[in-house]
């Protein structure tokens, strides 16, 4: 993990001190809303409709058990008991104070965490697969080039006004779990015939209004030119992007208005021009950032292989749990877990205080202390010794965190929606509570699947990407939702298309198991959702949903 | 019918305007008036010196049923009444009421 130097140490102290007294100054009548709002917003801190929402960033989604203590301190003492993991892999909690905010940032700090940066028109945090570093199907670990992300673009002075907020997302691995191609800038790492490691460089994806896959600008950038060349596409970007319209500000409509091929080209001819010895990312500096994310020491004795089957076999919630929450790591004595935040009817991503403990406490004695947020709102214990799977389970299970259901229909992808947030044109949790309620004994038979909801046009929860996007939108004062069929949001990202008219909310579950029952009657062997969804098209799907809608 | 409703300042909490500078958390307290003064309740409202004790004033329509005043919106509904979610049940929320 990486750890702050004494800049970084300084830079997030003096911004808590600077923060303090803005507050200071704002409570006193000195400052108007106006003013102050800015200030908040730069270090995380919305106005949401119950409280205040800050909004932590957790770095590429990788933190760990100290960091974990904390967040689960600060929700205890400041807030009510618990927080919520969100899409872009952070934490937001919903029941904050504007006069403790000083005094929480300072804690942070303490951590070496920060909400900087989870606001505004910035750069966003850099997101990447959970699985980093430990993935059996990885090139190289994209943390350390998140991290050199992270350093290079916080308060970059050339791309601190830009248009519209940046997101820019890593993935290493042959599967993309990072949902690359919904983001401003997505980097895939890659191998060129030499061997050399770089990166296909893709632009202009994102969601929200107007929903759009990013194009492929440079299939390979080598390591040494990754900064230059972003900062040509930044730069083309800042030239060009519009300024006018906030719909329109995204580096997504700029690409699509100019064309992929065309925007490619100006970067291109920005790139040349450069001086791009300046931002050359030099080899020992790469190396350098590499070290802090060194794999621990594992022990590698063998693992009982007999008992660990033993176990499985006497237990099939544990064994479903095993095929479900776990994935393959490179040390085969170990495993990759992922902790499902998705109890059944339960607000999706939420988690205690006490859950936050128990994982760090779970961390600290089988994983190295090392968490990971994946962007699905769930956590990540990165290497855990397989013979410790069933009692690890056991201990989930305990608290309410052994639910077996990575990548089924009930680990919904909700954002917060009208229950806390204030731009919602309607409720998204509810909607989740009680289609996981209703599909959980049809999720065995029904096998992988993914189900997004966003409470407004924002689409914070990716609906666009679900095989089922659910958007909740307001009709003359009431809450109908839209359904769109045939998204992904991996190696084959797909914008789902609007099926028909909205649903009202008391038909939204009757709905969608319409739409599972057709997929269950009509797919063919190994075919997934989106499959199915592309040889048969929507016809089907349409009648047999407006019949009994 | 309308009243004035904003965020508390310090905490963020859902306030009504009541009337005399004063703002509460219980919407039942709050000043309901007719279309046609709600502007000017607006305007007074945000008279005094800063800071204001709440942030983002407006005004939204409410009734009056049973003793109680409702707002129309659901959107304000959950602001005056909570998320509807339900508590979580693997968890001891802490109400920060309480501190
Ligand atoms: S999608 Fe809309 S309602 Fe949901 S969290 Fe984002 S802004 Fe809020």
């Amino acid at each position: 993990m990486y750890r702050y130097d004494d800049f970084d140490h300084r830079f997030v102290d003096e911004r808590v001190a600077q923060y303090r007294d803005q507050v200071r100054r704002r409570l006193a009548g000195q400052l108007t809303e106006d003013e102050f709002k800015p200030l908040r917003l730069m270090n995380g801190l919305y106005l949401q409709m119950h409280a205040y929402m800050l909004r932590i960033a957790i770095p590429y989604g990788a933190f760990d058990s100290a960091k974990m203590r904390k967040l689960a301190h600060i929700t205890r003492k400041y807030d009510r008991g618990y927080g919520h993991f969100t899409t872009r892999q952070n934490l937001q909690l919903n029941w904050i104070k504007l006069e403790d905010t000083p005094d929480i940032l300072a804690e942070l700090a303490s951590v070496e965490m920060h909400a900087i940066q989870t606001s505004g028109n910035s750069f966003r945090n850099t997101t990447t697969d959970p699985f980093a570093g430990v993935a059996h199907d990885e090139i190289e670990d994209p943390r350390p080039y998140a991290e050199i992300l992270r350093q290079w673009s916080t308060l970059h002075p050339e791309f601190s006004f830009l248009p519209r907020k940046f997101k820019i997302a890593v993935s290493a691995s042959t599967e993309d779990r990072a949902a690359v191609k919904m983001h401003d800038v997505g980097l895939y790492l890659r191998r060129n015939d030499k061997g050399e490691v770089g990166f296909e460089v893709m632009a202009g994806g994102g969601l929200g209004r107007t929903p759009l896959l990013s194009h492929t600008i440079k299939p390979f950038v080598a390591r040494r030119d990754l900064l230059s060349y972003l900062e040509a596409v930044l730069r083309v970007y800042n030239q060009y992007g519009r300024r006018d319209n906030i719909y329109k500000a995204r580096i997504k409509i700029l690409v699509q208005s100019l064309g992929a091929k065309k925007f490619a080209e100006e970067v291109e001819a920005e790139w040349l021009a450069s001086d791009r010895e300046a931002a050359a990312l030099p080899d020992n500096y790469v190396r350098e950032i590499a070290s802090a994310f060194a794999l621990p020491a594992y022990d590698n004795t063998p693992v009982d292989e007999a008992a660990f089957k033993r176990d499985a076999a006497a237990n099939p919630a544990f064994a479903r749990w095993l095929r479900r929450n776990t994935f393959g790591h490179k040390s085969s004595n170990h495993a990759v877990v992922t902790i499902s935040l998705k109890p059944v009817g339960e607000t999706p991503g939420d988690c205690s205080a006490d859950q936050m403990d128990l994982v760090a406490d779970l961390a600290d004695e089988l994983s190295f202390g090392e968490i990971r947020a994946a962007y699905e709102q769930n956590l990540v214990l990165p290497h855990v010794r397989r013979d410790a799977l069933f009692g690890l389970w056991k201990r989930l299970e305990a608290a309410g965190l052994g639910t077996a259901n990575i990548g089924q229909i009930t680990d919904i992808i909700c954002c917060p929606g009208m229950d806390y947030c204030s731009l919602a044109t309607a409720r998204s949790i509810p909607i989740a509570q009680d289609l996981a309620r209703h599909m959980a004994a049809k999720e065995e038979a029904i096998g992988t699947f993914n189900i997004k909801i966003s409470g407004c046009i924002n689409a914070c929860g990716h609906h666009h990407l679900g095989h089922i996007g659910i958007l909740g939108v307001d009709k003359n004062g009431e809450e109908v939702y839209q359904i769109t069929l045939g998204g992904d949001a991996g190696n084959n990202a797909a914008v789902g298309t609007i099926i028909g008219p909205a649903l009202k909310s008391d038909a939204v579950t009757g709905g969608i198991d319409t739409l599972i029952d057709v997929y269950l009657k009509l797919r063919q062997d190994g075919e997934r959702f989106p499959d199915t969804y592309r040889r048969i098209g929507a016809k089907p799907f349409k009648e047999a949903l407006y019949a009994v809608a | 019918m309308q009243l004035v409703t904003g965020n508390r300042l310090r905490d963020g909490v859902p306030i009504y305007f009541v009337g005399n500078g004063q703002w509460s958390p219980s919407i039942d307290a709050a000043q309901l008036v007719e279309d046609a003064e709600a502007d000017a309740l607006l305007a007074v409202s945000q008279e005094g010196a800063p800071p204001l004790p709440a942030v983002g004033s407006v005004l939204i329509e409410a009734v009056r049923e049973n003793g109680h005043i409702k707002p129309i919106s659901l959107r304000e509904r959950i602001r005056a009444e909570g998320p509807t979610t339900g508590p979580m049940t693997h968890q001891t929320a802490i109400e920060t009421a309480a501190r």
